[in-house]
């Protein structure tokens, strides 16, 4: 019979000094976040920068590397159980298929300017 | 009664009520094995994400709309919003560095980073304050455009969450220095910061959607 502590873990490492936990240690969270704040800076770059024909797609890629990244290491959902990403992305899809839905009816991405 | 209606539901209900008395001094456990608590946690935040979306949304399709008052590349204030970025950004990391101190059973570092998390937080909020006292004197009101009621119901829900966080950030710190956390510390400081990450990562999707995105 297992029980809560046998579960995590099974899902998380603890290193022997106790530094590491859920496969990450504490430099490597500020090394994660030092490529969060470098993304942001090339984010906020577009907006004095021209970016031309790139300026759309170069931000909604850099905002769902950021998504991603915070959600997968930050919120460790990319060592948890499965399941908590199912319960996650499960509603995050089910919002953006909704809402581009919604949107679409009323001829939004259709629109100029 | 109940026993046999539950063993005829599941064959794990058996393994799911033995579990949830051998774990009774920490976390309850589901019958997936899962920490109720994070089951729960984690449906909630799926949930909040239709919530956002709904508001975003609306932003999206409204902010156009401007019979009145000024427009949003007339009144946004980009380098200051990237700084309030930056802030909410940095205490996504103070509150992962808190939880894993929390983790290795670290008392001081927890308080510490949890009470730095929770200035950040009230940087960026007072930062949105000042955003909000700023737009309404060039003449942006709650009223005023479907763009303003728009983007003050948006960013103030987001403010709202925001400063639920921080409320429970010094509930948490309070709480740990009474030693008056009942059960697993680490998954009571877990699921705080997992409710402060997904403040960040809305901020993440209202900063270039209504901040960078010109309209």
């Amino acid at each position: 019979m297992s029980t809560a502590s046998d579960q995590s873990a099974n899902t998380e490492i603890i290193a022997a000094d106790g530094e590491e936990h859920h496969g990450v240690s504490d430099k490597q969270y500020i090394v994660i976040a030092l490529i969060l704040a470098a993304l942001t800076a090339i984010e906020v770059s577009t907006y004095y920068v021209d970016f031309g024909p790139l300026f759309m797609p170069t931000l909604f890629v850099l905002m769902a590397v950021k998504f991603v990244v915070v959600v997968s290491y930050f919120m460790h959902l990319k060592f948890d159980n499965k399941l908590f990403s199912y319960l996650f992305y499960t509603g995050l899809i089910l919002a953006l298929t909704v809402y581009v839905g919604a949107l679409s009816t009323f001829k939004f991405f259709l629109q100029k300017g | 009664m109940v026993a046999v209606i539950r063993r005829s539901w599941h064959p794990l209900a058996d393994t799911a009520i033995a579990q949830g008395h051998d774990s009774g001094h920490g976390a309850h456990v589901s019958s997936t094995g899962l920490s109720n608590n994070k089951l729960a946690m984690w449906m909630f935040l799926g949930s909040e994400c239709l919530l956002f979306g709904g508001l975003i949304s609306t932003y999206m399709l409204y902010k156009g709309r401007v019979n009145s008052g000024p427009q949003p590349d007339q009144i946004f204030d980009i380098p200051f919003t990237s700084v309030s970025s930056f802030v909410l950004l940095m205490s996504s990391l103070t509150m992962v560095l808190a939880v894993s101190a929390a983790q290795r059973k670290d008392d001081r570092n927890t308080t510490l980073w949890l009470t730095i998390t929770a200035l950040l937080g009230s940087t960026f909020v007072g930062g949105q304050v000042y955003e909000f006292t700023a737009f309404y004197r060039e003449g942006l009101g709650f009223t005023t455009s479907l763009f303003g009621s728009s983007f003050y119901t948006l960013t103030g829900f987001h403010g709202v969450h925001v400063s639920v966080g921080i409320i429970m950030l010094m509930a948490l710190v309070g709480m740990i220095s009474r030693n008056r956390i009942p059960g697993d510390r680490g998954e009571t400081v877990e699921m705080v910061g997992l409710y402060w990450h997904f403040v960040d990562i809305v901020w993440i999707v209202i900063f270039t959607l209504v901040y960078l995105i010109p309209s």
